[in-house]
């Protein structure tokens, strides 16, 4: 008999006040008894449609039974059938807008806790290393260790493939390393994640950055006959106002880099971190969130300012809840129009211009219209989260490379790009998304790749 | 990567020549690298002054001023550093120039040389201008002399035997009937922007080589961006070389005091 109860098994989380003095977990994961009750509300659907709404089409009521059924070892390795990173997926993935949405106990009450189940299967189940497939002595080279870089990896190695990474930072694992913090996907699970690949088979050399250390041309002449590019979003976007580049301007991406790749804030190490008392944070995304909720943990007050109003705001729901529960501000309608500078060029406030919503976008998101009236918010540091432009690096090197007019790699419906032999997925061709979806394209890519390579 | 040789060329300032045969086979005059000595450092973007494709190696020249760039010249050979990645940033375009002057402040004088030499290599008439504190802190004399048409040794103190600063000595170049079709000056902001100043005022094409704050140096943080011609431009993949003329120097000194003590986050030690 189903759980009939409507809204889902709360998550436990550490008290607010308690966690903005540090960069621990947040949300702690289900009990056992939380996770029996939450796989019991499961209608186990014949028709699953909450399966059509997983961009790596996880096979989500049968895993849901195998917990129902006190398997968890089998319910981890039904997702892993076509999903190798559970515990990454169970903890960002936004399901309220993927698997969740598409869910029947949604249509009375709140769905089932999908992506709360996945993370108890994916950190309870009896870790076994992964046996190395035997070798088919082919060679194919993938360009960044995110999500995307990462899946495609984990699905050649798993055909046989001979797999290397090549990174660029000096750490693997892209924006799992240097944008997401620690307290919402604990650097131990990218490392757990990394080992993984590692025992499959694949190499990671990091510090590598193809188009510079080496060129497309090399890579295949050092005998990979296939490449992969995951190289993720670029530059960050800024607003072009009067100001911008005052002492204490950052991007979000500046400062999650700061903290979470160079770890900042931890004792004994260099990279410093600016200091500040009022932070303004603008954007409204789930990167805004993360550079907000950092930034409250080192001590600062922080206000989000974004330009339309909460309902439109593009974070997940569960961010924002939590980044207000840790007494982050919330100034929506408001958009900066300029940031005013001390005599020694440190930021010391902002004008907001007043918004409001105008007409839908094709989006079907109301358009922010500005008012001409505009209010002065002191603060000294001022965070850009307004996403990302493509990185220029590797197709600057490699004219080969055809990118559309936001300079983003153009693939087909395989993830090919225009050059011969090589592919390409997440941001790099989407422009800034999200870790799933970078995943489902890193292992569309692994697909078309296989069978190129095994045809041929 | 292994530390091949460490080499003091003066109280602050330590030549590292690195084992790293893949960015050797690469690297060109004006890119950089970024050294992160261990776990713990900053990363920190370094002009290669040399490099050796023969040997697989590259050579840095590092100027102790904070705790990362103390502890990388304090290094010996033979130890290691945990990691290097380059090159980055755009080769330096020379504009195939005939008559360039080069000129280098203090520890800029570690890239200034390796452009020098390279107009040189490739015919050119190279005036070499070297301004230091004091005679103490000179640093690459002979390796500059040897590429100089012209060489001039100056220094604030007058130590050096010729007192002034570089534009001091630009002027007396300009002054002799010297003309260039490109200067190139590369050292602290304030003698980039006063080469510049001068320079505009005769229409001689400018370089300049930046070194704004940085973290990854691939694209990504946008700490060092810098406003050239009205433009925000990312110094890690746009430069680091800039045509000096467009180069906003006050931003960029600003923006390089962002870390300065009373900035930066003490939250490590009250933990």
């Amino acid at each position: 008999m189903a759980n009939m109860q409507n809204q889902k098994t709360p998550m436990p989380v550490r008290d607010a006040q308690e966690r903005i003095t540090h960069f621990h977990q947040v949300a702690l994961g289900y009990t056992y008894a939380q996770m029996k009750a939450e796989a019991d509300r499961c209608l186990q659907c014949v028709h699953h449609p909450c399966t059509q709404g997983c961009p790596v089409s996880v096979a989500i009521p049968e895993f849901i039974r195998a917990l129902k059924e006190d398997q968890v070892d089998d319910a981890y390795d039904i997702i892993t059938r076509t999903n190798s990173f559970p515990s990454i997926c169970g903890r960002v993935c936004p399901q309220e807008n993927q698997c969740e949405k598409y869910c029947v106990r949604g249509v009375r009450g709140e769905a089932v806790a999908i992506g709360r189940l996945e993370r108890y299967a994916a950190d309870h189940h009896q870790p076994h290393p992964p046996v190395r497939p035997q070798s088919s002595g082919i060679a194919v080279a993938i360009v960044g260790s995110g999500p995307a870089g990462l899946a495609c990896a984990s699905d050649l190695a798993q055909a046989g493939f001979e797999v290397t990474v090549f990174e660029a930072l000096h750490e693997a694992g892209g924006v799992l390393r240097y944008g997401i913090p620690e307290f919402r996907l604990p650097k131990a699970i990218v490392d757990d994640q990394l080992q993984q690949l590692r025992q499959l088979g694949v190499r990671i050399e990091t510090n590598v950055i193809i188009g510079k250390t080496i060129t497309m041309d090399e890579l295949m002449q050092e005998g990979f006959k296939a490449v992969f590019i995951g190289s993720g979003a670029g530059l960050p976007r800024f607003m072009n106002i009067p100001g911008e580049n005052a002492a204490g301007v950052f991007s979000a991406n500046e400062v999650l880099t700061r903290i979470n790749l160079m770890k900042a804030c931890e004792p004994g190490y260099a990279t410093p971190l600016f200091a500040s008392r009022h932070t303004v944070v603008v954007g409204g995304g789930n990167v805004a969130m993360d550079a907000a909720r950092c930034i409250r943990r080192l001590g600062s007050r922080v206000t989000v300012v974004y330009r339309r109003s909460m309902k439109e705001m593009p974070a997940r729901r569960e961010e924002i809840e939590h980044a207000q529960q840790e007494g982050i501000e919330f100034l929506t309608l408001h958009n900066p129009t300029s940031i005013t500078q001390n005599q020694d060029g440190f930021v010391s406030a902002v004008q907001l211009e007043i918004m409001t919503l105008g007409e839908e976008d094709e989006q079907g998101r109301r358009r922010p219209v500005g008012s001409g009236q505009t209010i002065t918010l002191d603060c000294d540091s001022v965070v850009m989260a307004l996403g990302t432009t493509s990185n220029p690096l590797l197709v600057s090197s490699e004219p080969r490379l055809k990118t559309d007019s936001r300079g983003c790699l153009i693939v087909d419906a395989n993830q090919k790009t225009s050059m011969d032999r090589v592919y390409a997925g997440g941001d790099a061709v989407s422009g800034a998304a999200t870790v799933i979806l970078a995943l489902g394209a890193g292992k569309k890519a692994a697909a078309a790749i296989i069978q190129a390579l095994t045809e041929s | 990567m292994r530390v091949l040789e460490a080499r003091k060329l003066n109280e602050q300032v330590t030549l590292l020549k690195l084992k790293a045969p893949r960015i050797a086979g690469k690297v060109r005059p004006g890119q950089f690298v970024i050294v992160h000595q261990d776990e713990k450092a900053e990363r920190i973007p370094l002009t290669v002054a040399d490099f050796d494709v023969q040997q697989g190696s590259i050579t840095v020249i590092v100027q102790a001023a904070g705790e990362s760039t103390r502890r990388l010249c304090a290094l010996k050979q033979g130890d290691q550093i945990r990691d290097l990645a380059g090159p980055l940033g755009r080769p330096t375009d020379f504009h195939n120039a005939r008559s360039v002057c080069v000129i280098g402040g203090g520890v800029g004088c570690a890239i200034a040389y390796p452009s020098a030499k390279a107009c040189h290599l490739n015919g050119a008439r190279v005036d070499l201008i070297a301004g230091f504190k004091n005679e103490s802190l000179v640093i690459l004399r002979q390796e500059m002399e040897a590429v100089a048409d012209d060489f001039i040794l100056i220094s604030d103190d007058g130590s050096t035997g010729n007192k002034g600063f570089v534009t001091d000595a630009l002027q007396q170049q300009l002054d002799a009937g010297r003309r260039y079709d490109l200067v190139i000056a590369i050292g602290p902001v304030i003698m980039m922007k006063n080469v510049c100043r001068l320079t505009r005022s005769y229409g001689i094409k400018t370089l300049v080589s930046l070194n704004p704050i940085m973290i990854d140096g691939t694209g990504m943080c946008g700490g060092c961006r810098v406003s050239v011609g009205g433009k925000v431009r990312f110094a890690c993949v746009d430069g680091p070389d800039f045509d000096g003329h467009q180069v906003d120097f006050d931003e960029l000194m600003q923006r390089n005091n962002t870390y300065r003590p009373d900035h930066v986050c003490h939250l490590k030690e009250a933990r």
